[in-house]
């Protein structure tokens, strides 16, 4: 089978197992499988990252979106006394309405990328180009502004949430 | 590899995040679902960075942008549903209608 065959194979794999652990993340009825099922989706996200020649972005992905803000949420069920076990009633009245909105914007959106990009491909076979080293010399030459602000941007969420959070 | 794979994943997982946005009872279930929301935007950016090759390092370096982003605003997130449940012994949206007319 040819690379291009295999890089296909991975990628319906691995969209199916996105997209199923990304749907019990909705529908589940315990939370914290929920944020377990999470876990799958941006695990499956990491590993489409490398697919797409961008392992440094994958590193990060499961750093941060799976070591902290999944950990960070975790936290957030227990203090907030979420249900343990299969909860009651874990959906709000507006379910029909809103699986019409989802599958709504669904539709839209999936029709107007296909329209648009219908014939374009990836050359993943190509191997070249992005590296860690072009992310890091374009962060830091074309994108040193937003880096820094981004930067600020967390130093000044971490104090707003120390100063939310805290007991007086 | 068509590109369009990719963008209607991309589309999928956004579209099942906002159905649990505005389904999901438990308000740190909503910020889960907004999680999926900002990966899928990801998906999209790398897939479009991939496509463009040597020129398509700034969709990399957006994609981390969205991930320190992402980060910053689960934990504002987070304290304030906290914040809710202390002062109302619950975080069912349901029942955080105090502004509603």
């Amino acid at each position: 089978m040819s690379a291009d065959t295999w890089q296909q194979v991975v990628f319906w794999i691995l969209a199916v197992a996105m997209t199923g652990a990304a749907l019990r993340v909705v529908t589940s009825r315990n939370v914290i499988h929920a944020a377990l099922y999470l876990v799958g989706t941006l695990m499956a996200a990491a590993a489409l990252y490398v697919l797409l020649l961008a392992e440094f972005i994958a590193w990060v992905q499961v750093l941060v979106y799976v070591g902290a803000i999944v950990v960070l949420m975790l936290f957030g069920l227990m203090l907030t006394r979420a249900p343990i076990g299969r909860a009651q009633k874990l959906d709000n009245s507006q379910r029909p309405l809103a699986a019409v909105c989802a599958l709504a914007v669904f539709v839209v959106s999936s029709w107007i990328m296909i329209d648009a990009f219908e014939d374009q491909e990836i050359a993943l076979s190509d191997a070249a180009g992005t590296t860690t080293r072009s992310v890091g010399e374009v962060i830091f030459s074309e994108f040193v502004l937003p880096f820094e602000v981004v930067s600020v941007l967390l130093l000044a969420a971490l104090v707003g949430a120390v100063v939310i959070a805290r007991r007086d | 590899m068509p590109v369009s794979y990719f963008l209607v994943l991309s589309a999928l997982l956004f579209s099942i995040g906002i159905y649990g946005v505005l389904a999901r009872q438990n308000a740190v279930m909503v910020l889960l679902s907004v999680e999926l929301m900002l990966n899928s935007a990801n998906i999209n950016l790398i897939a479009f960075s991939a496509m463009l090759g040597e020129a398509g390092v700034p969709g990399q370096v957006f994609a981390l942008f969205v991930i320190a982003v992402a980060a910053a605003e689960v934990g504002i997130g987070l304290a304030i549903v906290i914040l809710i449940f202390r002062n109302r012994q619950t975080v069912d949206v349901d029942e955080l209608s105090l502004m509603k007319w």
